[in-house]
């Protein structure tokens, strides 16, 4: 990741997004954006802020709560050449617009044989941490990687957040970007000119010699901050963000586990059927002769998100449960234990 | 029909108990005592209320996020409803819920819920149980203006009408759907206009009003007792605290003068003037309500907060029923 230098201007995760799609509206008339809340209110994680009033209701468009006719209307809109931004307000409610997401965006170019674009992006907000329960915490990601014709991107900081929104906008193809509510306020460097992130491409966010540790979103931090603290035990971990879930960039990770021959995944989704399984059998097909030790995952227990914070404390994972974990991979024992 | 003393009193009494359930509520949010989302029903009492005040603990009622006045109207208790808004073990969900999840399945309320429009569909299925058993029971939808935008709103009004069913659809009408005014969502004005395209009865009713909404709910109730199917009852209301907590974001989305006009039109007091004209309760005797329910909500207040926390080992247990041993 680029480290901030004295003159480097920050933002926060939320107005880099915020950012992204003011420069993107300016670039190209045909992009707009429709979602709950978002155009007089802006959005009601700020999200939009601004943006109604600099490009007017025409082109930021309040919808009704109705999920369903959100995805389609840019489903329509983007395969009769418009490249519309469509929001729903939480990760859970693409529930509501399943069919819309999963068997009208994802399919339409291959059932018309190619023949159909769609320059769609989809923006929603998952993660938990915020005692807002089972319905408003969610971590789908999983399911939306499983579904060929999306591809899929989740943030971890301010910069990759606008780079990354940039090249969704301008993707001929239908993408969904998750942001992490519990990083909205998280400030990093991020230059003012836009620019774009490559879909598909890992950041290794800190080298290392001794683990690989694989996360993303709000757990790649999480994962950081662990990092930090096995440093002063004499544990090196490589943190990889891949940014991108779908595509997936598999070579980074293989290259990543051939060099440290210990690998842990770290997500906030449930474990079961978490991309964690997706990427330890990537990586033991690739790199199974070089691992010293089975590919680890770490992920919520398997129920839904509670909402007591007695409970969801436990539930997701944090620095300090990642560290367990990884030096369970390295069959270490916290010191003093 | 013109509602009974007793039935009035009635009223009164679930009406009190929600103003001061939400009004413990927000205070307790704002020392940030309370964690996650506070949807505060306070100006909208007399819906519920006026709803729940014809049906027994067997009918069953499907709420919204904005769900603690549908369960205390319900019969909801103090203790475990403020007990689970603090996340505790003694809580109506055992703290897993929370406000946005808040249910009593003993006092047929089948649930707030997270997801806009979701409760209607579920209501159907309940009130499918009460025809299928054919037990002379009814289930009530409560939602708001903004649910009606959803799919789901309009699958389950649709089915419910189709299949005859005993429900009725009780629609909050608060002008709002969050931040956002009802005129920028839909064409039509009155939610009531959409009853008519599903072939069931529409009324409108002041939602301020609670003898009218009680009346309103009681023929409908009635008429699906009966046998005759679904009615939508729209009930024009207003909330008078914010989308969630009690304050404004600090971005104005509706004008202080709106919200003034509407609290000036207090579902309580207008009933309160009602009952001392019409000689069933006096102020003093209002005003001992209040004092007497005063004190059972700092009774669950203290039951709340002594109450101990769910264990780490309850997040797995709940996912699922366990079956029954093979003996
Ligand atoms: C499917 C879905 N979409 C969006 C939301 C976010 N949301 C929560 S409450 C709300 C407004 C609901 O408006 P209305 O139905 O009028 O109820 P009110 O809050 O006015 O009581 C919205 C959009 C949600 N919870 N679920
Ligand atoms: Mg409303």
């Amino acid at each position: 990741m680029s480290q901030p230098t004295s003159d480097e201007r920050t933002l926060s995760y939320v107005m880099a997004f915020n950012e992204a799609v003011r420069q993107s509206m300016r670039a190209d008339e045909n992009v707009f954006c429709a979602g709950e809340d978002i155009g007089a209110f802006g959005g009601v994680f700020g999200t939009f802020g601004g943006l109604q009033k600099e490009f007017g209701s025409r082109r930021v468009v309040d919808t009704p709560i109705s999920e369903q006719a959100i995805i389609g209307l840019g489903v329509g809109s983007s395969v009769t050449g418009l490249r519309p931004i469509v929001d729903l307000m939480f990760m859970d409610f693409m529930c509501v617009a399943l069919d819309q997401i999963v068997n009208q965006t994802a399919k339409l170019k291959y059932m018309f044989g190619g023949k159909a674009t769609l320059p769609l992006t989809i923006t929603t907000a998952g993660g938990a941490g915020l005692s807002a329960a089972a319905q408003h915490s969610q971590s789908l990601e999983a399911i939306l990687c499983h579904i060929p014709g999306l591809k899929v991107v989740y943030p971890s900081n301010p910069y990759d957040m606008k780079g990354l929104m940039v090249s969704c906008i301008r993707e001929n193809n239908p993408t969904v970007m998750v942001k992490h509510k519990r990083l909205l306020g998280m400030s990093g460097p991020v230059p003012e000119d836009i620019y774009s992130v490559p879909l598909g491409v890992a950041n290794i966010l800190r080298p290392g010699t001794d683990v690989t540790v694989v996360s993303w979103g709000r757990m790649a931090n999480e994962s950081l901050a662990a990092a930090a603290v096995l440093a002063d035990e004499g544990i090196d971990c490589e943190v990889i963000d891949p940014r991108t879930l779908q595509p997936f960039d598999t070579a980074t990770v293989v290259a990543s586990a051939r060099k440290t021959n210990r690998i842990i995944v770290v997500h906030e989704a449930v474990r079961f059927g978490g991309l964690g399984a997706e990427i330890a059998a990537q990586v033991q097909e690739e790199a199974f002769d070089y691992l010293d030790a089975p590919v680890a995952r770490i992920g919520a227990p398997f129920s839904p998100v509670p909402f007591s914070p007695a409970l969801e404390k436990y539930y997701v994972p944090d620095a300090a449960s990642i560290a367990v974990g990884i030096r369970d991979v390295l069959g270490r024992r916290a010191p003093g234990k | 029909m013109e509602p009974t003393p007793d039935v009035l009193r009635d009223l009164h009494r679930r009406m009190v108990r929600i103003r001061l359930f939400e009004e413990a509520a927000g205070k307790l949010a704002e020392a940030a005592k309370l964690p996650g989302f506070l949807h505060l029903y306070v100006g909208e009492e007399a819906v519920a209320a006026g709803v729940c005040v014809n049906l027994t603990n067997a009918d069953s009622i499907t709420s919204t996020h904005r769900g603690h006045g549908h369960l205390v109207a319900k019969g909801g208790q103090f203790r475990p409803m403020m007990a689970e808004l603090m996340g505790k073990a003694t809580g109506y969900c055992n703290g897993k819920g929370g406000s946005m999840h808040i249910s009593s399945l003993e006092l047929g309320m089948l649930g707030a819920n997270g997801i806009v429009g979701a409760g209607s569909p579920i209501a159907v299925g309940a009130a499918f149980t009460h025809k299928y058993r054919d037990d002379g029971n009814v289930a009530v939808a409560f939602f708001g203006d903004g649910a009606t935008n959803i799919g789901a709103f309009h699958e389950a009004a649709n089915m419910a009408c189709a299949l005859k069913l005993p429900i009725v659809f009780a629609c909050e009408n608060n002008e709002y759907g969050e931040f956002t005014r009802r005129d920028a969502t839909m064409a039509i004005t009155d939610i009531v206009d959409r009853a008519q395209g599903y072939g069931m009865p529409g009324v409108i009713v002041d939602g301020m009003d609670a003898v009218a909404v009680c009346e309103a709910a009681a023929e409908a109730i009635a008429y699906a007792r009966a046998g005759h199917g679904p009615t939508l009852v729209e009930a024009k209301t207003y909330r008078f605290y914010n989308h969630h907590g009690v304050q404004n974001l600090g971005l104005k989305y509706r004008p202080d003068s709106e919200v003034e006009v509407w609290k000036q039109r207090d579902p309580i007091f207008t009933l309160e003037a009602k009952l001392a004209d019409v000689g069933v309760l006096t102020t003093e005797q209002c005003e001992a309500v209040w004092v007497e329910l005063r004190a059972d909500i700092a009774d669950a207040i203290a039951f709340a907060e002594d109450s101990p926390l769910p264990n780490k080992d309850q997040i797995l247990e709940d996912v699922y029923t366990p079956m029954a041993v093979a003996q």
